[in-house]
């Protein structure tokens, strides 16, 4: 099922659209595009460029506020608050944990259910599950199992004797940012299982054969076969997902809302708070400013370094 | 190649702590939807309920705050689908048809998007929404989720155009047909399952959307659901267990129905594109 994705999406990717009749063309497109180019342009695009040029900017939520431009101050005073590092540090933290952690259980999952094993099928179809659920009732979930009084968790841990009292996973200063953590893997594991496994079927046969032939190990079939073609797969989800968590906001602003005393406050849920809580406009876009320059720089050598060495 | 006994225990014991940890809060959720507060209050909670029943449900369904947000919910997945599927057509079948200079600054766009923080866009939004009385305002989140998952609809959609086989198009100019006839007569209907399947994506996008709500929507009578559930937890003391699992089930199902219709179309979708491609 997954193979034939694949290789509907390479059949797509043939179809090279007609280069015939050029100016006419380019009308055409035009008059097919207008609908959405005005919506894009005016609540998309600019917005954008607005939102970057804020940071350098000292608005204020409220309104007939004139803003005038600051240059770099709002980037100078956020190297000097302490709350900023102290973000941006749980912010790298979170990201590396989760995405790391993620992919490697989630590879060792597709492995395993690449193989021919019962399951398979249900292990798939749950597998989609936490992508398809509204955040916040994930979140509202956890709360629910990691509660210290009501919890099954402390349940399990008191049973087993692992714990001799409950622990407040989510409102401890130890423990808040590790819950979490586990949380961020429940519901993006699946998602980056699913995703190798489509690369793992789409990988040939006949190079395990003949590694087989050759007296290969499975361990070096693994390192030698596997890994190299499942390359592109890896980089492309492994760097969709740090994007991904790096933004992330919903699911950690209902489980902890920062908390407890900021252990879990992640870089879009400081932003916020500048931005709608304290009304610095201007503060809270250099903050995303900085996050972009921090997205764009990873991207650059992460992709850079990673294509060059597939190539 | 054989795997020995010992291998495949370990393997399927893999798969068995997988689903556990991916079942198991799944399972809670649902078994705590249906428990009496009583049997939440007491000191051992159990797996599964003693005396199952519905009343969390209705107990949920009579609270009124939480009816109007999926009132609301509703209405803002369902115009923001609409108003996104009429916008990505044209654009989606000028994307895999045309070679026009706008289709790499579209690509682009839509890769842009996906990796830029919304803490950017949205106070812009706000500053851009709030003097045409836009903030607060059901129409207002529409056009703002219309904008922002277009970029992947657009994504989906291309993929099913450009598996409608060229010829037919062809064969229709030859009989005298133009592009707009060709579009709605020919692309259309072998575009519906591809377009149901964006359909669906859209619709849970913004059933599941939390941030740019948050933002835009402060007056209690136009929060959307996942809004008032997450009030109801915020407001921890006095929260009331069983009626918020109920109102967190019933908030997951339209993503799941909708779910499990797109993954077969999806596939499905695809299949008949690899044949035919």
């Amino acid at each position: 099922m997954m193979a034939s994705i694949t290789a509907a999406a390479k059949a797509k990717n043939s179809g090279k659209p007609n280069n015939s009749g050029r100016p006419k063309q380019n009308r055409e497109a035009i008059l097919l595009f207008l609908p959405a180019l005005l919506p894009v342009l005016i609540l998309s695009v600019y917005p954008l460029i607005r939102g970057i040029a804020l940071g350098f900017t000292d608005a204020r939520a409220g309104l007939n506020v004139e803003t005038s431009f600051i240059g770099f101050e709002n980037f100078s005073k956020l190297l000097h608050n302490n709350l900023f590092w102290d973000s941006f540090r749980i912010g790298v933290i979170w990201t590396l944990s989760v995405t790391i952690l993620q992919f490697v259980a989630a590879l060792g999952l597709a492995l395993l259910l690449n193989a021919d094993l019962k399951f398979r099928g249900v292990a798939r179809t749950l597998a989609l599950i936490p992508w398809a659920m509204p955040p916040v009732v994930v979140a509202i979930m956890w709360r629910l199992l990691l509660h210290p009084t009501n919890g099954p968790v402390n349940e399990i841990l008191l049973k087993l004797h692992l714990t001799d009292q409950p622990i407040n996973f989510l409102g401890d200063f130890s423990t808040a940012l590790p819950a979490v953590i586990v949380v961020g893997i429940w519901v993006g594991m699946p998602m980056t299982t699913v995703t190798l496994l489509a690369g793992l079927q789409s990988i040939d046969r006949s190079l395990y054969e003949a590694a087989a032939v050759d007296g290969a190990s499975a361990w070096s079939q693994f390192w030698n076969i596997t890994l190299p073609q499942l390359r592109t797969v890896i980089v492309a989800i492994t760097s969709l997902d740090m994007i991904w968590n790096f933004n992330s906001f919903g699911l950690v602003y209902v489980l902890t809302a920062g908390g407890p005393g900021g252990k879990t406050m992640l870089p879009m849920l400081f932003a916020y708070n500048e931005a709608f809580r304290y009304g610095n406009f201007g503060m809270a876009a250099a903050m995303g400013d900085v996050m972009v320059v921090i997205i764009i720089l990873f991207l650059f050598f992460y992709l850079r370094n990673r294509l060059r060495s597939e190539a | 190649m054989r795997t020995r006994p010992a291998t495949r225990a370990l393997q399927y014991a893999a798969v068995v702590v997988y689903l556990i940890f991916l079942g198991f809060p799944l399972l809670w959720l649902i078994s705590s939807s249906l428990k009496s507060p009583q049997e939440f209050a007491s000191i051992t909670p159990s797996l599964l309920p003693k005396h199952a029943n519905l009343s969390n449900y209705t107990d949920a369904l009579n609270e009124q705050g939480l009816v109007r947000g999926l009132g609301n919910s509703l209405q803002i997945s369902i115009y923001s689908t609409i108003l996104v599927l009429i916008v990505a057509l044209p654009v989606s079948y000028a994307l895999a048809r045309f070679r026009s200079r706008l289709r790499p600054l579209t690509n682009g766009w839509i890769l842009v998007s996906q990796v830029f923080p919304v803490i950017l866009i949205v106070i812009p939004l706000f500053m851009i929404l709030r003097p045409l009385h836009l903030t607060n305002t059901i129409p207002g989140v529409v056009i703002v989720y219309m904008v922002w998952s277009l970029p992947f609809a657009l994504w989906m959609l291309q993929g099913y155009v450009a598996a409608v086989p060229r010829e037919l198009e062809e064969a229709a100019a030859v009989d005298g047909a133009t592009r707009l006839r060709t579009i709605v007569s020919i692309v259309m209907p072998l575009l519906r399952p591809g377009l149901i399947a964006t359909a669906m994506f859209t619709f849970i996008s913004a059933w599941n959307e939390f941030f740019f709500a948050l933002v835009l929507l402060q007056d209690p009578e136009l929060k959307t659901l996942p809004l008032v559930l997450a009030r109801f937890v915020g407001a921890e003391g006095q929260v009331q267990f069983g009626p918020l699992a109920a109102a967190s089930v019933l908030a997951t199902v339209p993503s799941l129905v909708f779910f499990a219709f797109l993954q077969r179309r999806l596939t499905s979708g695809l299949l008949s594109g690899a044949v035919k491609g």
